[in-house]
């Protein structure tokens, strides 16, 4: 019998300017930035940040809970394959995400709508 | 210093089933830089979660590839099944073990036969193509689908196999790894092959580790990394210990690949031996409340469903991080430095699959 | 199947897909299904092409390179809309980035439907463009113009 482990996820309510700390703490443990996503829910952003680590199978998540206006610093000094996910957030959901290297200009996907998961949510409430 | 200039590659490309746009910086005939543009597949199918109930979104989820469909509605079941606690009874995980693993079987397959074609060699990719058509036979067969085969649904699945079946799935899978001894000789000890394979696109195990690569991309480079660890459908009940490489190198990723239809193949025997009788599914009632990230590991790697519902059938967000968008950054890496005529190669050796990558 | 007199060009490409029909399409081109039985060749090159085989619906990006792989094909052409989302925008019509079928960006002669649309019936639609193109080049030989279609730029 193969040996199976696991473990469950942990959820990391953070505040949006320990992101930076945290993520370094992350890639100072050798974890794996496993995806990054926003969703817009109730009229405020939930990031989700979650790592992964490879011997354990163990995913840890850092979520923050922002509202639109809030700016947020990009993680990619310490992850820069992120640039792929935060270009996402910033085009599908409007996030303000400062500093992405590189910055595709809202140009990742070229869709012809602007933000189309956030004022669609708008236009519901 | 030669000369600098910018070759565009792609949208559409003899070697890409698929459009992808790079514009390649290159020095005479070695690559500087690669600058990937996507969005040629983009549809935002995520955003339909507000049209499309949490059940109907399987058949949507399903939808995001044509190739590991049955693990992006299996994902996603399975997510929304933590989320109500659901328990899916053992013949069901079992069912979808079986088929998670002729999915792997035939996208493997697939995938060397691209990887032929993608080097020239016309023969081994239609005999490539010849053996995965008996896969999509047994798929047929139990589902009546042949690539996309709604059989998932949240709590079970949908299909039974009965006796007859099982037997002529073993019987092919047989007759798969028969043919496939004969072809991996071709694959892996071919000089012709190996010329154009061996030292292409290394990729070391720090930097796979450093750009978060997934799948056999990164065991191809020695990072022990296999989902199925995790424990989802029925893995936890077999034996199987994840398929790695040292070299890094495009051969290695082709390696990887064809160990992994015999560990596939060894898989559905197992399962097909301890395979239960019982139920296929439960009935689910309510609506989710709630959040998962759920990972299953699909042919080309880890997959993550992001499900979060609000207590209504219509969930808040769906998310699907495919493992294609996790190894885009390897795949730039190792197109750096390499030579003009060696790029469908590495384009190839991530296995990308870019609908599910744009959703 | 009509007599036919030269060997039409095929030319693949994918919209905004699932992928399922792409794996298809190329599955008909390989022994188990042979369509270059009945006398096509698959080919990379729009400029070379005859017949367009058109996988998924338009988004905004592709729609730009569909209409340009269009207007690079010599005439006469043939376009098949391969499964539900070209014929129609299938799954994904109400999706955000999803314009709708083919024919909301270049003229579809022929409709194949399912999801994904199976090799038998991605033949049928292949053997029906191949009689639609051999009674377009007649005509384009004898000199008459197809109005609706050649009309067009």
């Amino acid at each position: 019998m193969a040996e199976v482990i696991c473990p469950e996820n942990i959820l990391k309510e953070v505040d949006v300017d320990r992101i930076l700390d945290e993520s370094m703490i992350m890639k100072n443990k050798g974890l794996r930035l496993s995806q990054a996503c926003a969703a817009y829910v109730n009229g405020k952003y939930e990031l989700s940040y979650s790592f992964a680590e490879e011997g354990t199978y163990q995913l840890t998540t850092l979520r923050t809970v922002i509202d639109p206006e809030t700016e947020v610093s990009s993680i990619t000094e310490f992850f820069p394959y992120a640039f792929l996910y935060e270009n996402e957030m910033r085009e599908l959901f409007g996030v303000k995400i400062q500093m992405t290297k590189p910055d595709y200009q809202n140009k990742l996907y070229r869709i012809r709508q602007e933000t189309p998961f956030f004022k669609k949510a708008e236009e519901n409430a | 210093m030669g000369k600098q200039s910018i070759i565009p590659f792609g949208p559409q490309h003899p070697v890409l089933p698929e459009p992808i746009h790079l514009d390649l910086v290159m020095e005479d005939e070695k690559i500087l830089e690669a600058v990937p543009s996507i969005g040629f597949v983009h549809r935002g199918l995520e955003s339909l979660v507000e049209k499309k109930d949490y059940q109907e979104m399987v058949y949507v989820i399903e939808r995001t590839c044509g190739i590991c469909s049955f693990m992006h509605g299996m994902g996603y079941c399975e997510s929304i099944e933590h989320i109500m606690n659901v328990e899916v009874p053992a013949r069901g995980r079992f069912l979808r073990t079986i088929w998670c693993e002729m999915s792997r079987i035939h996208s493997h397959l697939l995938w060397l036969g691209l990887l032929a074609d993608a080097f020239g060699f016309e023969s081994l990719f239609y005999q490539c193509w010849r053996m995965r058509e008996k896969i999509l036979d047994m798929f047929e067969m139990t589902t009546g689908g042949r690539v996309i085969f709604s059989v998932n649904k949240v709590g079970g699945v949908l299909k039974d196999m009965d006796e007859g079946q099982i037997r002529q799935i073993l019987d092919t899978i047989e007759w798969i790894e028969k043919e496939l001894t004969k072809i991996k000789k071709t694959f892996l000890n071919d000089y012709t092959v190996e010329t154009r394979l061996r030292g292409v696109g290394v990729l070391t195990k720090e930097q796979a580790h450093d750009l978060g690569a997934v799948g056999p991309f990164a065991r191809a480079s020695g990072v022990v990394l296999d989902m199925r660890k995790r424990g989802y459908a029925a893995y936890p009940e077999l034996d199987f210990e994840p398929v790695t490489s040292e070299d890094g190198d495009s051969w290695a990723r082709c390696e990887v690949r064809i160990n992994e239809i015999f560990q596939a193949i060894d898989l559905i025997r197992q399962a097909a031996a301890k395979i239960p009788a019982g139920d296929l599914a439960v009935e689910v009632k309510g609506n989710p409340e709630g959040e998962f990230f759920m990972r299953v590991e699909q042919p080309r790697g880890e997959a993550v469903y992001f499900s979060k519902g609000n207590g209504t059938k219509f969930l808040d967000r769906m998310r699907v991080r495919t493992p294609t968008f996790a190894n885009i950054p390897g795949m730039l890496q190792t197109l750096k430095g390499a030579d003009y005529a060696d790029v469908p190669i590495l384009i190839l050796t991530i296995d990308p699959c870019i609908s599910c990558t744009e959703r | 199947m009509a007599k036919v007199k030269k060997s039409p060009w095929v030319l693949h490409y994918d919209g905004a897909s699932c992928n399922g029909c792409d794996i298809e399409v190329l599955a008909c081109l390989t022994p188990v299904y042979d369509a270059e039985r009945f006398g096509i060749v698959n080919t990379g090159d729009p400029m070379q092409a005859d017949i367009l085989l058109l996988t998924g619906g338009i988004n905004a990006q592709c729609q730009e390179v569909v209409k340009q792989i269009y207007e690079q094909m010599p005439r006469p052409k043939v376009v098949v809309a391969v499964g539900t989302c070209a014929c129609t925008g299938g799954v994904f019509k109400e999706a955000y980035n999803i314009l709708g079928g083919a024919d909301t960006t270049v003229p579809v002669d022929i409709y194949v439907p399912g999801c994904a649309a199976r090799p038998q019936s991605i033949i049928d639609g292949i053997v029906k463009a191949v009689a639609l193109f051999q009674q377009r080049s007649d005509e384009h030989d004898k000199g008459i113009v197809n109005g609706s279609r050649e009309g067009e730029s």
